[in-house]
């Protein structure tokens, strides 16, 4: 017998309610029971950091979070990052500075950044911005291009601020 | 006029990953979907007779259990025309044997993937153990248990000899001799291998969706495995994440997934775990190489000669089989370096581990590693400067094209010249004062550099010579212009990160004066493009974007003669540039490009007869490969206490010809680097003396996330190839070629002063501990 839990959440503004198994991951819900595909699996045991969502204004692992904690709280994915068709500044930024290439991996580099970049509103310092894009695996890039990003990002958010090390 | 080859695009790629809308296998679902689990072995090496399903066959919500008797045995064969290569067959599952832990066994399918797996831990198997060859020594030596009927050796071929070896080394003023290791490493792109498998009754066809480089040798796979028409086939590589080699070749486990489709006439999925992907996926470089090289006081290399074993694995990959890592290291081995005198024997080694894909760089990365270390050794016994030795043996611009020892022609390159530069460049950002400061604070400081040359775009006159029963090399493009000049370029070379949607569309833009944001390609589709081999050896811009290029210059060629006709004028004084094609020096003379094609769709009758119907056009390009080089230098620093060995600086000084993109070029060189400093630094695949792997998991094999890597510096030389339709080399393997021999050059720059040198990658912290405990010093 499945053991069948029924739960209601908030993902990306929208209100779902529906009943899921104890073991279901959060990851899994989203993707296949919600439809939210962007949010991709790459280690399913919370190294690589691609199924990375915001629950609660927090980065998680969705493939660490099983879809019954999910109860009650509000989600953020990749799907609920641009404005309509218009991309935020973050994933434009991913654009300008080749930060991805086959693009699995980017959806939890974005999340990742963005839930850093809402919540520590300090100035990044470029070691700082490596040691937050280290959290996660990309394969394809070297990282150079997603750590300029996030830098750009960081210093477009906050117009006149410059980081200590620069000062 | 406006160029778009050359010019920093961002990618069209972006867009549609940026959102989340992606389209990758493990994305796609299906009405009545069935999900597929695999049965493993958990043995290196064992027997079995009986297969119970019972048990899993009663667990909620499964299908079907198959095995390779209710499948009919059926296997993938990969075969080398030659007498010193032994076939192996790979069984889509395993019928009474298995060789490595995770080989696949049964096959269940069941309506939810939590219940596959539930079910797979079911099956029952009555297993008989058999003793497990885990090395080159073990596999080799006499009396070692066999994997196949034939023995271990699956390939021997002496490539080169030269008689005069023996007199060269007898005589010669220095001669150097070592054995070079490298590990067992594992492709691992972001995403695992996945395949989603349906009937569909309309085109009487197996439709599959498949995480591969090569959607027409999956379908030539299944169609051999399953005996079927190839047309009865259609693959489809959707949005594909990370290949790098492992998905180049065809998996058992697609081939059991369509098996199963077909039997069910059910859409059934299967997406690997990571645990899968580590242990029974593809792995590739657990190479060993002894070699000698002869050098005059000079330091010019006399002699080589050199014998290359390859751990190969269980297995021949289909189609490449497993002398890819041996064929290609014998015959590229001299490199760079003009080589007299060579000798080479290559062979491929079977052991009781998961088979070997040619992953990126295939042997490159270990000769280029073997090369560079020849020649600081030689430096260190003769007393010269290994720069300097480098020097004395480059192929130089007087002797272009270069025809080696190895009967390979290097068309134009820059070996010479990228050495100086990077030299130049280190120079000039006071890099040894720095690394002098570094070692006066106490760390162990040090440069390394790798000078190297690329092969690439191997077309059928280099593929033929491994004698592939499946010769890959040319490709095929389509271009046609719709009615509103709208371009769709199909090709069946397959990108999977590379950009090649944005790379093909500013080739073709160029050829029809259009904007690239207007060209579309479409790939990855085996119904949609002529026969391909798809993207791996640094092939796909050259022998891909060469056949879009010759196709679209025959639709310029369209253009131009309808333009001619309603402007009255020679087709050769047609230009086409920003949409429009125009009178050359006649401003007002001109219509636009969607003009001309919306009178070939829907006036044809206003045209004459030859010039009707157009604005399509196939052209296939097979070239004899091309050669893109670079130097690489690098700075490490080791933690005295820890040995931790971090990059400090890296700079690429490299040559891939025409530059199509350069954003582009330089995040593969980028990627490159990294996953070739990991493998120098990090990474190995590991396995208990049983062959139980034991880095199974992403906490045990190590991938460099940021925090390992440092900025990687590029700078662009362009020596335009006169083998390709672009001027463009490829390059998507050259960062992975160089950084191992330039880390490990570093490393051991970093043990002056110690009489430590390292001939093997990965260095570890603790090989640098116990090396250094038990040191010597050196004045």
């Amino acid at each position: 017998m499945k053991d069948m839990h029924e739960i209601r959440l908030t993902v990306n503004g929208h209100v779902h309610q529906l009943v899921v198994e104890a073991r279901r991951t959060l990851a899994d819900m989203l993707r296949h029971d919600l439809g939210y595909t962007g949010t991709h699996l790459g280690c399913e045991h919370g190294i690589c950091g691609a199924c990375t969502v915001i629950l609660d204004g927090a980065p998680v692992r969705a493939c660490l979070v099983f879809g019954v904690q999910a109860d009650g709280t509000e989600v953020r994915t990749v799907e609920g990052l641009a404005d309509g068709e218009q991309l935020s500044d973050l994933q434009q930024a991913f654009s300008d500075h080749h930060a991805l290439q086959c693009g699995f991996c980017t959806p939890g580099f974005l999340m990742l950044a963005e839930a850093y970049l809402a919540e520590d509103t300090t100035p990044l310092t470029e070691e700082q911005a490596r040691e937050l894009v280290a959290s996660n695996l990309c394969r394809c890039t070297g990282y150079q291009g997603i750590i300029e990003a996030v830098l750009a990002t960081a210093r477009a958010r906050r117009p006149g601020r410059k980081p200590a090390d620069e000062a | 006029m406006i160029q778009w080859v050359g010019a920093a695009m961002p990618r069209k790629e972006d867009r549609r990953m940026l959102l989340g809308r992606g389209r990758f296998v493990g994305d796609l679902t299906r009405p009545g979907l069935l999900h597929a689990a695999f049965v493993r072995s958990p043995h290196a090496h064992a027997r079995f007779r009986r297969i119970d399903p019972a048990a899993a066959l009663k667990a909620p919500g499964v299908q079907q259990v198959l095995t390779a008797e209710s499948l009919g045995d059926p296997y993938l064969l990969a075969t080398l025309e030659r007498d010193e290569f032994v076939p192996t067959a790979m069984p889509i599952l395993a019928a009474d044997k298995v060789r490595f832990v995770g080989e696949p066994v049964t096959l269940v399918i069941a309506d939810d993937a939590y219940r596959a797996e539930d079910a797979a831990e079911l099956v029952e198997v009555d297993w008989d153990p058999l003793p497990a060859v885990t090395s080159i020594e073990t596999a080799s030596a006499a009396g070692a248990p066999r994997l196949h009927d034939h023995g271990n050796c699956l390939v021997d071929l002496l490539m080169f000899d030269d008689d005069r070896l023996s007199q060269i080394f007898g005589t010669a003023p220095a001669t150097v001799s070592a054995t070079f290791r490298s590990a067992r490493v594992a492709a691992l792109p972001l995403e695992g291998r996945a395949c989603l498998a349906e009937w569909d009754d309309r085109d009487d066809q197996l439709v599959m969706h498949v995480s591969t480089q090569v959607p027409h040798q999956v379908r030539s796979g299944v169609a051999q495995a399953l005996q079927m028409p190839e047309r009865s086939i259609r693959v489809i590589a959707p949005d594909v994440g990370g290949g790098f080699g492992l998905k180049c070749v065809v998996g058992r486990e697609e081939v059991a997934v369509a098996a199963a489709a077909l039997r069910l006439r059910r859409p059934v999925r299967w997406i690997e775990d990571r645990q899968e992907n580590l242990t029974a996926a593809f792995h590739g470089h657990e190479q060993q190489y002894q070699v000698r090289a002869a050098f005059d006081a000079e330091g010019r290399i006399l002699g080589l000669d050199a014998e290359v074993d390859c751990d190969t694995g269980a297995y021949s990959v289909f189609p490449f089989t497993c002398a890819v890592e041996p064929l290609m290291a014998a015959t590229e081995l001299p490199g760079v370096y003009k080589v007299p005198a060579y000798r080479a024997r290559g062979r491929a080694i079977a052991t009781n581990k998961a088979p070997v894909a040619p992953y990126r760089g295939v042997s490159r990365p270990q000769i280029v590693l073997v090369m560079e270390r020849l020649m600081e050794k030689a430096a260190a016994v003769l007393g010269l400067d290994p720069l300097q030795v480098r020097r004395a043996n480059l192929i130089s611009q007087d002797d272009f094209p270069y025809t080696g020892i190895n009967k390979i022609t290097y068309d134009e390159g820059s070996y010479r010249e990228s050495l100086d530069l990077a030299e130049q460049i280190v120079t000039d950002r006071a890099w040894a004062a720095e690394r002098d400061r570094l070692r006066a604070a106490g760390q162990r400081a040090g440069i390394g550099y790798a000078c190297f040359s690329e092969r690439t775009a191997y077309g059928t006159p280099a593929m033929s010579q491994r004698r592939m029963r499946m010769t890959p090399g040319y490709d095929t493009a389509m271009v046609r212009m719709d009615p509103t000049g709208e371009v769709i370029v199909t090709t069946g070379t397959c990108g999977h990160g590379q950009g090649h949607e944005t790379t093909f569309a500013q080739i073709v833009a160029d050829r029809l004066g259009v904007h690239p944001g207007q060209v579309r390609l479409r790939q990855g589709d085996t119904d949609l493009a002529s026969y391909g081999w798809g993207t791996w050896g640094s092939r796909s811009v050259v022998i891909g974007g060469g056949a879009a290029s010759r196709a679209a210059d025959v639709v310029a060629g369209q253009l131009r003669r309808i333009a001619a006709s309603q402007l009255e004028a020679s087709p050769a004084d047609i230009e086409l540039a920003e949409g429009v094609a125009r009178v050359r020096g006649d401003a007002n003379a001109a219509i636009p490009i969607p003009e001309l094609a919306r009178l070939v769709h829907f006036q044809a009758h206003r045209l004459a007869e030859d010039l009707r119907y157009g604005l399509e056009a196939r052209a296939t390009f097979d070239p004899p490969g091309t050669f893109s080089n670079a130097c690489h230098a690098v700075m490490v620093v080791i933690d005295p206490g820890t040995c931790a060995i971090r990059l400090h600086r890296y700079l690429v000084v490299e040559d891939c010809g025409v530059v199509i993109n350069p954003m582009v070029v330089d995040g593969q060189v980028r990627g490159g680097v990294t996953q070739g400093a990991a493998a120098a630094l990090l990474e190995r695949v590991r396995f208990d003396p049983e062959g139980q792997p034991v880095s199974a998991t992403m906490m045990d094999y190590l991938a460099p996330t940021a925090a390992e890597m440092c900025a990687v510096d590029i700078v662009h030389l362009q020596t335009p190839s006169k083998f390709s339709e672009t001027g463009a080399k490829g390059m998507g393997e050259g960062g992975t070629i160089g950084a191992p021999a330039a880390v490990l050059g570093a490393i051991n720059d970093a043990m002056s002063g110690t009489d430590v040198r390292f001939d093997h990658i990965p260095v570890l912290p603790q090989d640098v501990s116990a090396a250094l405990s038990g040191a010597g010093a050196t004045s």
